[in-house]
């Protein structure tokens, strides 16, 4: 059965995408992430225009992480306040990350940048979490334990000026490295179409030593307005954000999150995140291998904006 | 003794005929009709075939007993602005790294015709009428460098219109109903551009050009499909905040069926 996509401007099969909204719906709901750094490349794939899946991608992400930060909100693991400073970094990083876009777009260039980034990050991303979790289960073999943040320690962006103080996160904390990373994961989201979760979230724990049970509501939190406010630029700036592609992706992405948090639950979290690193760098190396093996057709047409 | 009679007769008309039609204009005149203007896109469109019907008038009948009368009828899509690109290895990556632009390209082009084009009349012919898609006009634009590459940018976007179903022929597409009256089906593909489409029939006569005949045809996307396509481009804003909150709403109904779990 096939469905037309009106922005997109093809016709698709709509169990195609009900299935990949599922798939990258549960892998979220059991590793807790947006997935929208999956669901950008599986679009690309499926022969979807990049322009076009990175905007929907981000729309997406928009209805994950409302989900997600809702169940937060309700168990009180969310800081508002660090949220609202990310934010700020946030928009300002997403404004940028537009007229990028809009500017690689115009150049021709922008498939090779969005598939360059993605390889970049998620092989820096996925390597670095593979290594973290074998290393932590061969400590859990040797049973030995470590705290992941030790009170009084402290590090370079500890010592910045501006500093405010977060209650729920208990923290007192300079707001030019908050900011700062909200800015780049900002630029990231409406470049790459991600809630960039995957980098927040480590980030958040090793730079700014953010308690972990905060960590993600706080994320999803701010990705909520950051995806929210990329979808609307993308949608007055390049026109390429597809309703109908969106809510079947979404739709679907509920669903499969539901079943993705009860079989997370069963798993160990280094084991969890050892296989979610190995998912990463697959989809890393597959989009890496595009780029460095000759295309079929070296030559490629646009017309006004649309591609094929 | 009737059968060279009549074949007799054939020729001596023949002759005539083509002396006649040598010393004035000729007369014959080519209409044609189609039964809609306006082609809808629906959301399961896989692409459709119109049917072109045309008249030949005051044609001779004996030329026309020996097919020396070829109708041609194209529909040629939308102009639009369009730059090709080349990829090119650098550090081992695969770069677009040329481009050339050309000035506004029919979007898509399906011909129909009584036989191949190249049967039917001279290169110069069908290069000044462009006719058939090797010979619509690619006049490149702006940077075009020492111009050596033209040729195969101009080769590389024929290609991947014709590979893409954007550019096709039908060299058999045309049949004569009767003596007078002709069908032509044309092929509008999947892909098919959207907006005004232009149906033309060509006459040709022993390989001459006679006349050319236009008619507009219009393709739209219906219903839901056009609603949300308009609203995207003229209600942007409005359009992308729907869409934030149809997220939020999926978020929200999805955490709430969901609770009891």
């Amino acid at each position: 059965m096939t469905i037309y996509l009106p922005i997109a401007e093809l016709s698709v099969n709509i169990f195609v995408i009900l299935g990949m909204g599922a798939a990258v719906g549960f892998l979220s709901g059991m590793f807790g992430i947006g997935g929208g750094f999956l669901i950008t490349p599986l679009l690309i794939f499926y022969n979807i225009p990049p322009a076009v899946a990175v905007a929907t991608g981000a729309n997406q992400v928009v209805a994950s992480s409302f989900s997600g930060s809702l169940w937060h909100f309700k168990r009180g693991s969310l800081d508002i306040k660090l949220g609202v400073v990310l934010l700020i970094g946030g928009i300002a990083g997403a404004a940028l990350g537009i007229w990028i876009f809009t500017l690689l777009r115009r150049l021709g260039q922008l498939d090779l940048i969005v598939s360059l980034m993605y390889v970049l990050f998620l092989s820096i991303v996925g390597g670095l979490m593979l290594w973290e979790s074998i290393n932590s289960m061969r400590r859990a073999a040797r049973k030995e334990t470590v705290a992941l943040r030790k009170p009084g320690q402290h590090i370079w962006v500890h010592r910045l000026p501006m500093k405010m103080r977060f209650k729920k996160s208990k923290l007192y904390l300079s707001v030019i490295p908050v900011i700062a990373l909200g800015f780049a994961i900002g630029v990231l989201t409406s470049v790459m179409g991600v809630g960039g979760g995957f980098i927040m979230v480590p980030a958040m724990i090793y730079l700014l030593r953010i308690p972990t049970n905060v960590v993600i509501g706080t994320s999803l939190f701010q990705i909520i307005f950051v995806t929210a406010f990329t979808t609307i630029m993308q949608a007055t700036t390049n026109y390429s954000v597809d309703i109908v592609l969106a809510f079947l992706l979404m739709v679907a992405g509920v669903v499969g999150a539901q079943y993705g948090v009860r079989v997370g639950q069963k798993l160990r979290g280094e084991q969890l995140r050892a296989l979610l690193a190995l998912l990463v760098l697959a989809v890393g190396m597959r989009l890496g291998l595009d780029l460095l093996l000759p295309p079929d057709e070296v030559y490629s047409v646009i017309i006004e904006g649309a591609a094929f | 003794m009737r059968p060279f009679a009549a074949l007799f007769g054939i020729l001596v008309c023949l002759l005539a005929g083509s002396a006649l039609a040598q010393q004035r204009e000729p007369t014959e005149r080519l209409d044609i009709g189609v039964s809609t203007n306006e082609i809808a896109i629906t959301s399961d469109f896989t692409g459709a075939d119109i049917t072109v019907f045309g008249a030949l008038d005051s044609a001779d009948p004996f030329l026309l007993e020996l097919g020396e009368y070829d109708i041609v009828v194209a529909l040629v899509g939308p102009q639009r602005q369009t730059t090709v690109w080349r990829k090119e290895r650098v550090l081992g990556i695969w770069v677009n790294r040329r481009s050339m632009e050309f000035e506004p390209v029919a979007a898509s082009y399906s011909l129909s015709s009584t036989r191949p084009v190249e049967r039917i009349t001279g290169s110069i012919v069908l290069d000044r009428y462009e006719i058939g898609s090797n010979n619509i006009r690619l006049v490149p634009t702006g940077a075009i460098g020492d111009g050596s590459n033209i040729a195969v940018f101009r080769d590389a976007l024929r290609r991947l219109k014709q590979t893409s179903g954007l550019y096709e022929a039908a060299p058999h597409g045309v049949d004569f109903v009767s003596s007078s009256l002709f069908r032509a089906s044309i092929r509008l593909p999947a892909n098919v551009p959207l907006g005004e489409h232009t149906i033309r029939a060509y006459l040709f006569k022993s390989g001459n050009f006679v006349m050319e005949r236009d008619l507009p045809l219009r393709v739209v996307k219906t219903g839901l499909e056009q609603f949300i396509y308009s609203a995207a481009y003229e209600d942007s804003l409005l359009y992308g905040i729907v869409c934030v909150v149809l997220a939020m709403l999926t978020g929200w109904v999805g955490s709430v069926i969901f609770r009891k779990n």
